[in-house]
């Protein structure tokens, strides 16, 4: 097996604020080979965007710090990377989409100047060659007229060709790695269809490997071949997608696929999970999760659980999952 | 209880809302779904009196609006509230609760102040949250129980009718069953009807019990609830549905992917508004618009096919 383009060994991201120290990430860690996709899905708080803004060394600062851990692209430690080495991995290896292509996209420049300025910076293109490079992002992500589009500013362009163009600027460089956070979390469902159907398409185009983040278990089944599930900071469960929507092996991943309408069929009641997500200035001790948790027991308050593995690549951090593998041995 | 009939609204050039006719019966639950422009938001403005209607009626227990005497209007106010998508905007965060919840009671309500706080406790109760939360601000709450606060808001009138717009959009998913199960109770409790809006076809699914499915202003689709989800009639409807995702990897079903945009509501298409967009166009479509009418017992398109 070839080894993973990205590893991530402990991240920890925490903010340091008045009101005490926030830990947004708390020891992270995942892999992701070349062309595979990966989802990483949570509620709101549970560190799945300052996963990735952590991943680009991109922390709002300074409140913001990574405290600890590794990120490995390709091999090499991105934590010891000076301020403009970062900016050539930005960009050219690593590149990112955000939710609202509305505000990641400078109102005041055309799209030619925008995806042009990219080009020009990492691969040092000038003139027709240029030119041919910008046409050529933008008639891979769809545009249609992409000569005349050139010379356009966003607001000329509605919702979904304004995300395809900030993807387009993103994948201008062939980076190795793309980072899309909720991309099609403010467009419409059938203009989501058509992104992420062209998303896919390019991914089995040019090898990329995607971070896909988002909060839709519909998303997730649908486009990813593995799933982080992250609550509170850390990844609670991850596998293979269809090992953890069938055989889920957190209690929250569980929950969680009981509690969701489901447009395939008419629930008569929803599950609820009651509670709320815990304030992750003063977390508990042990598993965040176990306020909630309907299978909670008395250690889960006392002790964060390890990771047990529940099948091939399928881990778990939970306290029943651990106890119902040492039972099976 | 509430009928549109032909309802129109033009903003200037921009027609949100093209001949609408519907109707919304006692205790059932009417989903209204469609992407953004589709004239859903425009239509719950409508129901709600917050917009007049540029042409076509609106009919309150068979009285039109535009008839009304005050004492109707009055009671319009008492049977009909809302239920707004953001609870962090749709509550005054200078306001205790209590007297947030105790808005809608009209000032010659007749009761005291001892019997105001009595239903306020009351319908805080209702709603899940503890009798004596009325002295508390918004901002102490979460955002599921700001909606709740919402949703006590809009029952402190003992109504019949409560226009729920997006109401879990801006929740978080494991915080949206619990919304989801309180409305459905609530419904069965107090013989509610809701006229839901919603873009997320699988909580509208949840809670509705008939559907109309709406596009560039104007309704494609009608039909009691499973069976538009189980067999759509109009092509938009079965894009809609398929572009919906399922919640397993294993559940693909033939996706219709559609090309294009949702038209430019100052310029329609000629004809029927879907036919540039439409993977089963005929000749007819882009000239001649179809009639919304049965296209099978119990279920009205507008489409040329049937």
């Amino acid at each position: 097996m070839t080894p993973p383009l990205l590893v991530v060994e402990d991240l920890r991201t925490h903010f340091f604020t008045r009101r005490g120290v926030t830990k947004a990430v708390d020891g992270v860690s995942f892999s992701l080979r070349a062309g595979e996709t990966l989802a990483l899905v949570g509620e709101s708080g549970s560190g799945k965007s300052v996963t990735c803004l952590s991943l680009v060394r991109l922390v709002p600062e300074p409140a913001g710090r990574i405290v600890g851990g590794r990120i490995l692209l390709d091999g090499e430690d991105l934590m010891t990377k000076t301020p403009a080495e970062m900016r050539r991995v930005r960009g050219r290896q690593i590149a990112m989409v955000l939710q609202d292509p509305m505000t990641s996209l400078n109102p005041a420049l055309t799209i030619g100047t925008q995806i042009g300025e990219v080009v020009r910076l990492h691969q040092g293109l000038r003139g027709r060659p240029l030119r041919a490079r910008v046409l050529e992002a933008l008639r891979r992500l769809r545009i249609s007229a992409p000569e005349d589009r050139l010379g356009q500013y966003p607001h000329q362009f509605s919702g979904g060709m304004r995300q395809r163009v900030s993807s387009a600027i993103a994948l201008s460089c062939a980076p190795r790695l793309l980072i899309a956070d909720e991309p099609t979390t403010s467009l419409d469902v059938t203009i989501q269809a058509q992104y992420l159907a062209l998303l896919e398409e390019v991914r089995a185009a040019t090898g990329v490997a995607v971070i896909l983040v988002t909060h839709d278990f519909g998303i997730v089944a649908a486009n990813a071949d593995r799933v982080a599930v992250m609550y509170a900071g850390r990844i609670v469960e991850t596998g293979a997608t269809r090992q953890v929507f069938d055989r889920p092996a957190h209690p929250y991943t569980r929950a969680l696929l009981r509690c969701l309408p489901d447009v395939e069929l008419k629930r008569r009641r929803l599950v609820e999970i009651g509670g709320q997500p815990p304030d992750l200035t003063c977390l508990p001790p042990g598993c965040p999760f176990a306020p909630r948790c309907p299978e909670r027991q008395p250690q889960c308050e006392t002790a964060y659980p390890p990771a047990v593995s529940v099948g091939t690549g399928h881990v778990a951090h939970c306290w029943v999952a651990v106890a119902a593998e040492t039972a099976a041995r | 209880m509430l009928e549109g009939i032909g309802l129109t609204k033009y903003f200037g050039l921009v027609r949100a809302l093209d001949g609408v006719s519907v109707r919304v019966v006692e205790g059932e639950t009417l989903g209204i779904v469609g992407e953004s422009g589709s004239g859903k938001t425009t239509l719950a403005r409508v129901f709600l009196l917050l917009e007049r209607p540029t042409a076509g009626a609106l009919l309150f227990d068979g009285t039109p609006v535009d008839a009304f005497s005050r004492d109707d209007f009055r009671r319009f106010r008492r049977t009909v509230q809302a239920v707004f998508q953001d609870p962090f905007s749709s509550l005054d965060p200078r306001m205790r609760v209590e007297h947030i919840v105790a808005e809608p009671l009209p000032p010659e309500n007749g009761l005291g102040r001892a019997a105001v706080r009595e239903r306020v406790g009351e319908v805080l109760q209702l709603v899940g949250l503890r009798r004596d939360s009325g002295t508390l601000y918004p901002h102490e709450f979460s955002g599921g129980q700001r909606q709740r606060i919402a949703i006590a808001r809009a029952l402190v009138t003992f109504p019949k009718l409560i226009v729920l717009d997006e109401p879990v959009s801006a929740l978080d998913v494991s915080i949206r069953a619990q919304i989801l199960n309180l409305l459905k109770d609530l419904q069965e409790r107090l013989g509610l009807a809701y006229v839901m809006i919603s873009h997320d076809l699988a909580a509208a699914r949840y809670l509705a019990t008939r559907l109309a499915v709406m596009y560039a202003g104007q309704i494609v689709e009608t039909g009691e609830c499973d069976a538009v989800y189980t067999e759509p009639l109009h092509p938009y409807t079965q894009a809609l549905l398929s572009a919906a995702l399922p919640l397993h990897p294993s559940a693909r079903r033939p996706r219709v992917v559609l090309a294009g945009e949702v038209p430019n509501p100052m310029r329609p298409p000629p004809g029927c508004r879907f036919h540039p967009r439409c993977p089963r166009v005929m000749e007819q479509c882009a000239s001649r618009a179809p009639a919304f009418k049965e296209a099978k017992p119990d279920r009205l398109a507008a489409c040329h096919l049937y």
